[in-house]
């Protein structure tokens, strides 16, 4: 399927020409990539078994506004996939990331799209990150054509395999032995890439993890495991779920760092440390110390195993995209007014994709039986009544 | 009797606020209608029958993830933390491996661990335990370790959750010796069969369904008594016929039910079975009903390969070849992944009319015939 590619920012730069009338009034958008902001880090990278890096990490403005918008973004996505499940316009499962975004963004800053990222459910900026557009997101979330899946996967199975990412899993753990076998499979080809394989720390306990890793560490493989701990796997606190809820040292023999995942400049230092490391040495695990805002799914409202008093105190303290805000104001980037006019134009931006999405049409039927297989021999394939429906896979 | 009705209704109601956070009081578990018949939700009905075999039994004990203080993830196991304590109703780490394991384990030793898995789907992580640990062990052992555990948990398809959370695991824990599998229909159903699941020596796999947990039944006053149990390994006939049997389990009793209100306006008057039971199947009632009506259509959500409907028509094709009037016919899930858009999804898995057409067919009556005197 021939997406239209864009650049791996989210959104176009001025420079270059655009149709979409959305883009046309961002004039605050930098494009001042050359002079060199240092920003600190939020607190210092604690380090298992490994020297951490610095906390001070280079940036320009162009990736400082970037950082702002493309978060910006992802948050008023996530926010208005809320509304749409609640419309039941996206059904099943939804699992939001609001909150989490500077980990995503951070982790793109480091690395390139020939860098593999594999996830769970909680999957919907991440796609975005690796370039997925907002029509793909709303249309597979609602269900339709036009989605990243065509439809057919739904919230937890978005997948962009031309910029290697990979999922998109609904099973808890699964998709950390995959991942380290998208970083055996860079190995094996002699590839100078490396595998993000995300996880959460519910997540962490589960056993095939630690069988991987230690394949990983075995084999010297590129793997780069990445625990978002937000703290609470659904609805259970990490400390009643992980006698050792400190999840960077939990690979024991595996060196870790424990980063602050609303940090985004931590994140991108992490990121760019861990792809540097296990070039050379094989696994690692960074801590992602985040917070998600929404409860674990829509099902949950989030409130019945934590106060409400921590959800905001979190949102006041700590939210990515604020702290970004504030170092935009402070380097003198752009006015409070303008920022708030860009968070004006993103949320435009997502309706508009939204009302294309609900556009899009269903899948056609006959797709019940497309992509069971690669190659299918021309075998038979069958609907609920096999006499009524039957289809020969190609 | 009415004591225990009336404390059921208290119990599930009366949740301690100081539990965590607010929940909402429960709708009373059992409604009263004047003319005296009482009503049951399937999760309230499997909430009681934890309760009661909780009380009877200080062997039994839950254990999965959010059984307790999130008070289950479907709300199956609401109150039971506060009234048993975190002993025995045991909130996991998401391990389906281990915790499977460690209720095999402690069931070896004696204790009653009824295992929760959130859904079946999970359960494949830890198939080795419930097949290998579980189902073989009182054969290996030669009778000394037999393995009184329970696991339960909703199977099949919900409503768009796609393709890793929708699979029907019936047919493959329904052809492991050395285990039971049931499947619970309506709330008598599910409080009887859990009831005996729970009591049963043998390991039990109760495969629930999530549409089912809110629907309303009605439920007998011998049902609501806290020793009412129903047999393991019998089907029970929710709707006489004679002209043509269905069969079914789970969700897709419902269905049954509902086309053949459908078939008797068009003159054909199906028998209904509810399954009850995967294994033991009970060969003996379904062919009972073959031989009356000559003709059969098995229902089920799960893959149609190897599954149910392809068992019950052996089955029938050994027992009563000579009383079968038309061939058997099949309605099953789609033979292809869940797909999660809702026009995909509805035609991955039977609806009413798919069974209403293969039952027509099945009684050579697939162009509508004018109705007769």
């Amino acid at each position: 399927m021939a997406l239209t590619r864009r650049s791996s920012d989210l959104l176009k730069p001025l420079t270059t020409v655009s149709s979409s009338v959305s883009f046309l009034n961002r004039r605050l958008f930098s494009t001042d990539d050359t002079t060199t902001i240092t920003v600190e880090t939020s607190v210092p990278f604690t380090g298992h078994n490994c020297e951490p890096p610095s906390r001070s990490v280079d940036t320009t403005p162009k990736e400082l506004m970037n950082f702002f918008t493309d978060m910006a973004l992802m948050r008023r996505m996530e926010i208005a996939a809320d509304s749409l499940y609640k419309s039941k316009l996206i059904r099943g499962f939804c699992h939001l990331y609001d909150g989490q975004e500077a980990v995503s963004i951070g982790m793109e800053a480091a690395i390139t799209k020939q860098d593999c990222i594999i996830t769970a459910y909680r999957d919907h900026c991440l796609f975005l990150g690796r370039g997925g557009t907002l029509l793909e997101s709303f249309s597979e979330l609602m269900g339709r054509k036009a989605g990243c899946s065509n439809g057919k996967g739904g919230s937890m199975h978005f997948y962009k395999k031309d910029a290697c990412f990979f999922g998109g899993h609904g099973i808890v753990g699964a998709q950390v032995p995959l991942g380290c076998g998208l970083a055996f499979a860079q190995k094996y080809r002699k590839e100078d890439h490396v595998t993000f394989a995300m996880y959460g720390d519910g997540a962490a306990n589960q056993g095939q993890l630690f069988e991987a890793l230690n394949m990983a560490a075995l084999w010297d493989l590129p793997a780069i495991l990445v625990c978002e701990n937000n703290h609470y796997g659904m609805g259970t606190a990490e400390w009643r779920a992980a006698k050792s809820p400190a999840y960077y040292k939990r690979g024991d023999y595996v060196p870790g760092l424990k980063v602050d995942g609303m940090d985004a400049f931590a994140v991108k230092q992490a990121c760019k440390f861990a792809k540097e490391h296990v070039l050379k040495n094989g696994p690692i695990i960074l801590e992602m110390d985040t917070y998600r805002y929404h409860g674990h799914s829509m099902s949950d409202p989030g409130s019945t195993y934590r106060t409400r008093d921590e959800i905001s105190g979190v949102r006041q303290e700590r939210d990515p995209i604020e702290r970004i805000r504030k170092l935009i104001l402070a380097h003198d980037l752009a006015t409070e007014k303008e920022l708030k006019d860009t968070e004006k134009q993103i949320r435009k931006e997502v309706d508009d994709a939204i009302a294309q999405a609900k556009e899009s049409p269903m899948p056609e039927e006959a797709e019940l039986f497309t992509n069971v297989y690669r190659k299918g021999y021309g075998v038979e394939s069958f609907g609920a009544d096999r006499k009524e429906l039957r289809a020969t896979l190609p | 009797m009415w004591g225990i009705v009336r404390r059921n209704a208290a119990g599930a109601g009366g949740l301690s606020s100081q539990g965590l956070g607010r929940l909402r009081p429960l709708v009373s578990a059992v409604r009263n209608y004047s003319s005296a018949v009482k009503e049951m939700t399937v999760r309230d009905a499997l909430n009681s029958a934890l309760d009661e075999e909780m009380a009877a039994d200080p062997n039994v004990f839950v254990m999965g993830e959010e059984v307790g203080e999130y008070q289950g993830a479907y709300k199956i196991t609401k109150g039971l933390l506060d009234k048993y304590g975190p002993e025995r109703v045991v909130d996991t780490p998401i391990t389906e491996a281990g915790f499977a394991g460690i209720g095999v384990g402690s069931a070896y030793h004696g204790l009653k661990p009824v295992i929760e898995f959130m859904t079946f789907n999970f359960s494949m992580q830890a198939i080795d335990h419930v097949i290998n640990s579980a189902a073989k062990s009182n054969y290996m052992s030669a009778g000394q370790i037999n393995v009184p555990i329970v696991f339960r948990g909703p199977n099949g398809p919900a409503a768009g959750v796609g393709a890793q959370h929708s699979q029907c695991y019936g047919a493959w824990y329904g052809s492991v010796p050395g285990l039971k599998v049931l499947v619970p229909y309506s709330s008598e159903d599910a409080r009887g069969l859990l009831k005996a699941a729970i009591r049963d020596p043998d390991p039990v796999v109760f495969l629930e369904n999530e549409l089912l947990y809110g629907e309303s039944f009605p439920v007998s006053a011998e049902a609501l008594d806290s020793s009412f149990c129903l047999p393991i390994g019998k089907a029970k006939i929710e709707r006489e016929g004679k002209d043509i049997t269905i069969t079914a389990f789970s969700k897709m009793v419902g269905y049954a039910l509902k086309a053949a209100e459908i078939l008797e306006k068009d003159g054909i008057n199906a028998e209904v079975i509810n399954l009850r039971s995967i294994r033991p199947l009970d060969r003996a009632t379904i062919n009972a009903s073959v031989r009356k009506t000559n003709r059969l259509v098995t229902v089920e959500e799960g893959f149609p390969q190897h599954g149910i409907g392809a068992e019950i028509c052996a089955s029938v094709i050994e027992d009563s070849f000579g009383y079968l009037d038309a061939p058997v016919e099949r309605v099953a899930g789609a033979d292809v992944p869940t797909p999660y858009a809702a026009n995909l999804e509805r035609m991955a898995f039977p609806q009413i009319e798919d069974i209403v057409r293969a039952a027509k067919r099945a009684c050579y009556r697939s162009v509508p015939m004018a109705a007769t005197a």
